[in-house]
């Protein structure tokens, strides 16, 4: 036994979560003005986004979205489309769904706004990707929860940690679908550019970015799908929408409004993501590289 | 201006690895210095090459792959930065210029054509190739225009608005190549342009650039490992191997006078018949008579040599024709001093020195006395017997195949003719070692131009030996016939 608690007391006591804590407190005192903004800048950008959501009736809404689906994809599409949210129209909770679309776009809006930038940079530097790497396995391994307690520390309950906390949770696809796409383009189209002349910014924006969005938009469309998924774990926090539904049905055990959210839930991941795989085939690579498979 | 190359190579090298200089350092000042590197993390990709390019020239870099083609090309337009050394462009050395000056060079002196063609998939073939004008900053219209008129160059200006990949191969390409011509620079570089074309097509592109080059008088730095692409392009040729350019010369050059058993083996594959010009296998005539000596002349020479018929020159071995030996007889008999009265050009078939070799077997063949060959000036330069020209062919293919077995093939130190010299007579067989008396070897073995494949010859086709340079084109060697030439130079 003696042996047994010697080598325990061999081992270091180390307090990374104490260290971590420090952290937390350190950056709640000194940088109120920072958060104070971040908070005011999101719920900026949800509050009039759920407004104009719910605006209309929910029947003028549903018509939209099937005619976006006619439009981008097909008519059996939009059908589909007018069907599902006519059910969660009927439920009814359309005004919770549209609360959620808009909490997903602005996360993953944002999460886009840092990823394709930052899988930009690692694309082009070896070095800077080693570092990012990491970061990212980090970000999407670490269990969604544990984004919570700070962000509720920060900015306390709403939409602004759940927004947030989504943000982070979402965003490494972004990242590493724009790398991968970056670093997939033809090495000889590129020296091409460069043989004749073009600056490494033209050839960019003109080749490079064009010829990985293909790969980019699945990136965009895993963010969204992603940032969906987050949505019950940020009605925790007060969020509203479908995760409120949701988590409400849990406490109180109702199983059939737990279904009714769940269903909406999975209605709305299948438009986002069909629409914005559809956009991803409507740029001019994509076309190209259906062209190169007809030939 | 004009005394300027268009680009001048010095002492260039490009080591990869992480003591790069180190090592170019080395291979610079040792005499032996390949065994110094062994040590070194690093790969020597070119190795102190030196050349310059003429204006208006075709010039072709060969090697097989890994030789450091690539990479030497790279080097000429700044894509990869040398280890040590020079490139002029104009007189400018570029490898002192700033990115954003190099980059104003590319744009206003030189384009690039790529092996995978290298366009843009998700922009029309149009856009494509005003893709160089595009980064110039010229207004729409007038990209529109320059760059359908180089379509148009290539034959392409119905598939302005096609994307790329709905053309063919060879249609990519010549995409490739309007790109390039739209910028409208001096030098075009061109990188294994043609090697992922089909044979047929290849000739096709390579002719259409032939055609280009005479009309629009580029300078074209091309890359290939094709050695007949390199012989057919090429107006000079540089034949690289393991980094180093082991040969630079013209394409008739590198075949009669290789500068090492390399390239004596690389060239064994080629269709000599179709580089090699009269002025390289014709003999010295045997009788030959001034205008001015009268027929008995004529006739005692014919009786001397045994031959039917006898070559007549006038004032500065200009040619005139050849008088045969029943027209001399016929002469001297009738009392006639006068030579010119029975002097022909009928008898005896007349080629120019510069008429490749596979020219000649008809005007041979028909020509009952040796073809005479003249030279620009209406000299006569010397005579081509059938069987000559036969064995000419014979010594040049077993040549070939000792070039793969023996460590110092006789060409290395004996120097086959060159264009402008007369064959002395102990460079070719001599008459001991050739197939009996005059006759030509039977019909199944007669040389028929560039129709019999290899296989079909005598097992013995250099092909079969060769480094087999080019796999994709089965090398055009004339089938040889059955007696083997066993007459080595001398």
């Amino acid at each position: 036994m003696n042996i047994v608690e010697r080598l325990n007391d061999m081992l270091p006591y180390v307090e990374i979560g104490n260290g971590f804590q420090t952290a937390v407190d350190w950056s709640r005192t000194n940088l109120t003005a920072l958060f104070d903004g971040i908070a005011a800048f999101v719920d900026a950008l949800v509050g009039p986004l759920v407004d104009l959501l719910t605006a209309p009736p929910a029947i003028v809404m549903v018509l939209i979205f099937a005619g976006l689906g006619w439009w981008l994809r097909s008519w059996k599409f939009g059908l589909g489309t007018a069907l599902g949210l006519g059910l969660v129209a009927g439920m009814p909770i359309w005004n919770q769904t549209m609360s959620t679309l808009a909490l997903v776009l602005v996360s993953s809006g944002l999460a886009l706004l840092i990823a394709i930038p930052v899988g930009i940079v690692i694309s082009e530097s070896r070095r800077a990707s080693a570092v990012v790497r990491p970061v990212l396995d980090l970000m999407q391994t670490m269990p969604a929860f544990v984004y919570l307690i700070p962000a509720i520390f920060f900015f306390g309950v709403g939409v602004v940690p759940g927004a947030l906390a989504t943000v982070v949770f979402s965003m490494p696809p972004g990242v590493r679908l724009t790398e991968l796409g970056l670093r997939q383009v033809d090495r000889e189209v590129v020296e091409a550019g460069e043989a004749f002349g073009a600056s490494p910014w033209k050839i960019l924006l003109r080749t490079k970015l064009p010829l990985a969005l293909p790969t980019i938009m699945t990136g965009v469309n895993q963010v969204i799908m992603l940032a969906l998924s987050m949505v019950v774990i940020a009605g925790m926090v007060g969020a509203g929408g479908l995760g409120e539904v949701i988590t409400t049905a849990l406490f109180r055990a109702q199983v059939g409004a737990g279904f009714e959210g769940g269903v909406a839930v999975v209605i709305l991941a299948v438009v986002l993501d069909r629409l914005t795989d559809s956009i991803g085939g409507r740029t001019a690579s994509a076309k190209a590289q259906r062209a190169m498979q007809k030939a | 201006m004009e005394t300027v190359s268009a680009l001048r190579v010095k002492s260039l090298y490009k080591v990869y690895g992480n003591r790069a200089d180190k090592a170019a350092e080395i291979l610079r000042n040792s005499p032996d210095r390949d065994e110094k590197l062994a040590g070194l993390p690093v790969t020597a990709a070119v190795v102190d090459a030196n050349f310059e390019v003429k204006r208006g020239e075709i010039f072709v870099v060969m090697g097989l792959s890994g030789s450091g083609k690539s990479t030497l090309i790279r080097m000429l337009n700044g894509l990869l930065p040398p280890t040590y050394g020079t490139v002029e462009v104009d007189g400018v050395d570029i490898t002192k210029l700033k990115p954003a000056a190099l980059r104003k060079l590319r744009r206003e002196k030189m384009s690039m054509v790529f092996q995978h063609f290298a366009l843009q998939p998700h922009r029309s073939v149009l856009d494509n190739a005003g893709y160089a004008l595009e980064i110039a900053g010229l207004p729409r219209a007038e990209r529109r225009e320059k760059a359908l008129e180089a379509l148009r160059m290539v034959g392409l200006d119905g598939w302005a608005d096609k994307l790329p990949q709905e053309l063919s191969g060879g249609m990519r390409q010549r995409v490739g190549l309007a790109r390039a011509l739209a910028a409208g620079t001096d030098i075009m570089l061109m990188d294994e342009a043609f090697s992922a074309l089909d044979p047929l097509i290849r000739r096709e592109v390579q002719d259409q650039l032939i055609g280009l080059q005479a009309e629009l008088g580029k300078t074209i730095v091309f890359i290939t490992h094709d050695l007949n692409e390199a012989m057919r392009l090429g107006d000079r040729i540089a034949v690289m191997r393991a980094g180093r350019i082991v040969q630079i010369g013209t394409a008739e050059e590198i075949l009669t006078d290789p500068s090492n058993d390399y390239v004596a083996q690389f060239v064994a594959d080629v269709d000599r018949t179709r580089i090699l010009t009269a002025s390289a296998v014709m003999e010295r005539p045997l009788g030959v008579v001034d205008v001015n000596s009268g027929p008995r002349v004529a006739a005692r020479v014919l009786r001397e040599t045994q031959t039917s018929a006898v070559y007549v020159t006038g004032r500065g071995k200009q040619y005139l024709g050849t008088v045969t030996a029943d027209a001399a007889t016929q002469a001297v008999r009738d009392g006639r001093k006068d030579l010119r009265e029975i002097v022909s050009t009928e008898y005896v078939r007349t080629v120019e020195d510069t008429t490749p070799v596979a020219d000649i077997f008809a005007p041979c063949a028909e020509s009952p006395a040796p073809v005479a060959v003249v030279d620009a000036d209406g000299r006569l330069a010397g005579v081509i017997p059938r069987i000559t020209l036969l064995s000419a062919l014979g010594s040049l293919s077993s040549d070939a195949d000792e070039g793969s077995t023996t460590p110092e093939p006789t060409h290395a130190a004996d120097p086959a003719p060159t264009g402008d010299a007369m064959p002395t007579g102990d460079t070719l067989p001599t008459g001991d070692t050739l197939p009996t008396g005059d006759t030509l070897p039977t019909g199944d073995t007669l040389p028929t131009g560039d129709t019999l494949p290899t296989g079909d010859g005598t097992g013995t086709a250099p092909a079969g030996n060769g480094p087999a340079a080019t796999p994709e084109v089965p090398a055009q060697a004339v089938a040889e016939p059955s007696a083997r030439m066993t007459g080595e130079p001398a």
